[in-house]
């Protein structure tokens, strides 16, 4: 596309679509061009636990989402039509009958590289990689990880990890080379691999692990939500258990870019989004990481902080947020941006509420709310 | 291993709620006597594609929050013979919120 063109895309006011992934099902959230008028419709697989459901960029009409139920056992469904109709996947996610192993959910879905239509990839708990190359209908596992001799000492066992389980999240695919990609686990670390997933090395160097006996090992550290800037893929962020970090490849160290937070909100969350288009411009959404790990908002006091510097300085950005007694938190999905001029940012929330900025967190507004705990948000 | 042949031509199972969605909303489907637990999900699952991973992980493992009764004896072995079985009940049984 041309510059010129590129520039009049970006300009254009655009209505935004939200897929809204909850713990009983799927919901879809939809504005005006203004994005001042917000209509909630669904739901979809009401009842479903359903981790994670994003759009196909390359199509534009392909949805996937990840769902299981409290007795049922993990799927994949999947819509051609924009979310109009779904089916379930043929074959999804499950790891080979030889490992052992069984998937808890799937929890993670990527699409793949844009020169790869058809190529999904998704990650699992207990950590495990599959793909697709048929647009999500059946999956088999990328034995470069799940059967990688490392893979149990990065990891742990299956029943180690966070709360709900440990998780692969953040499958980020280079857009200069459909190979080169990393992943991050909870635990486990970020990796990386050059050669579409057949291989993987560790890339945590300079990332907090102040939970494990040795102040910086190799793996075993605790990303919550790792980022990739499109327009600058060489630069990376990370939420991480411990802070917030930054890398610009091929540097293999990262840099904390969390000690500028205020010290009584601290660096701790799970979410962290970025801007479409400037690699500096970055939001996370602090949480209570003191004590027993409260993991609600810092004071009972929610705020988005925005970085415009790659993290050297941070802004609070409360206005219109409750003032105190607000005790929810956001998941390490549930936070996104659009691609619009003036960039919105959205995240769900633990208490069911969807909130919005269409001034780049500047004021913020309660887009839907009485939902049920919100698991993901993704532009659609 | 030989597994004895069924005694019945027929048997009935019991479809929970939260796999009506696969049988069309049919509350029971009727298929052919098995001689196993497993050849009864593997003849659900031919009929209908997708159930028996909902019920039955990787390892061949019946998934914890489900329950299957064999004329009222809770069983958990695929392999297990049941020649004289007449009805299978699949439960969703889950507490929590």
């Amino acid at each position: 596309m041309a510059t010129t063109a590129k520039k009049a895309a970006a300009a254009a006011p655009r209505a935004t679509t939200l897929l809204v992934a909850t713990r009983k099902g799927l919901w879809t959230l939809m504005s005006d061009a203004a994005r001042r008028k917000w209509k909630l419709t669904g739901p979809d697989f009401l009842g479903h636990i359903v981790h994670h459901a994003i759009k196909d960029p390359r199509d534009g009409r392909t949805l996937l989402a990840a769902a299981r139920t409290g007795h049922l056992g993990p799927t994949v469904f999947r819509s051609t039509d924009r979310g109009r109709t779904w089916k379930e996947a043929a074959k999804p996610p499950a790891f080979k009958e030889s490992s052992g192993r069984t998937v808890d959910h799937t929890f993670w879905l990527t699409p793949g590289h844009a020169t790869q239509p058809g190529v999904w990839w998704a990650g699992t708990s207990p950590q495990g990689l599959f793909r697709s190359e048929d647009g999500g209908v059946s999956w088999a596992g990328v034995d470069g990880f799940n059967d990688h001799p490392q893979r149990k000492a990065w990891c742990g066992g299956d029943q180690d990890g966070t709360p709900d389980g440990p998780k692969m999240h953040s499958i980020l695919i280079d857009p200069r080379d459909p190979k080169h990609m990393y992943i991050g686990m909870s635990s486990g670390g970020v990796f990386e691999s050059h050669d579409g997933g057949a291989d993987w090395k560790p890339l945590n160097k300079g990332v907090r692990a102040d939970f494990l006996p040795q102040p910086d090992p190799e793996f075993g550290h605790d990303p919550h939500c790792v980022r990739l800037h499109p327009n600058d893929p060489d630069r990376l962020y990370q939420q991480n258990h411990t802070g917030i970090f930054r890398i610009d490849r091929p540097a293999d160290r990262w840099v904390d870019i969390g000690a500028s937070m205020p010290k009584s909100v601290g660096s701790i969350g799970f979410p962290m989004t970025l801007h479409p288009r400037d690699p500096d411009t970055l939001w996370v959404f602090p949480m209570d990481g003191s004590d027993v790990w409260p993991r609600i908002s810092p004071g009972g006091k929610p705020a988005a902080y925005r970085s415009v510097n790659g993290g050297k300085t941070w802004q609070r950005q409360a206005t219109g947020l409750p003032k105190s007694q607000a005790w929810w938190t956001v998941k390490r999905q549930a936070m996104t941006a659009d691609h619009a001029p003036t960039v919105g940012v959205y995240f769900g929330t633990t208490s069911g509420e969807l909130w919005g900025s269409r001034d780049e967190g500047r004021t913020w507004k309660c887009l839907a709310r009485h939902l049920p705990h919100i698991y993901a948000v993704e532009c659609a | 291993m030989s597994v004895p042949a069924a005694a019945h031509e027929r048997m009935i199972v019991r479809i929970p709620t939260v796999l009506r969605s696969y049988t069309g909303g049919r509350e029971t489907v009727e298929i052919a006597a098995p001689a196993t637990l497993g050849a009864v999900m593997d003849e659900l699952d031919a009929r209908f594609p997708g159930l028996r991973f909902r019920i039955i992980d990787e390892q061949h493992a019946v998934r914890p929050h489900i329950k299957l009764f064999v004329d009222g004896a809770l069983l958990r072995d695929l392999a297990a013979p049941i020649p004289e079985a007449l009805e299978l009940m699949i439960v969703g049984a889950l507490s929590g919120g």
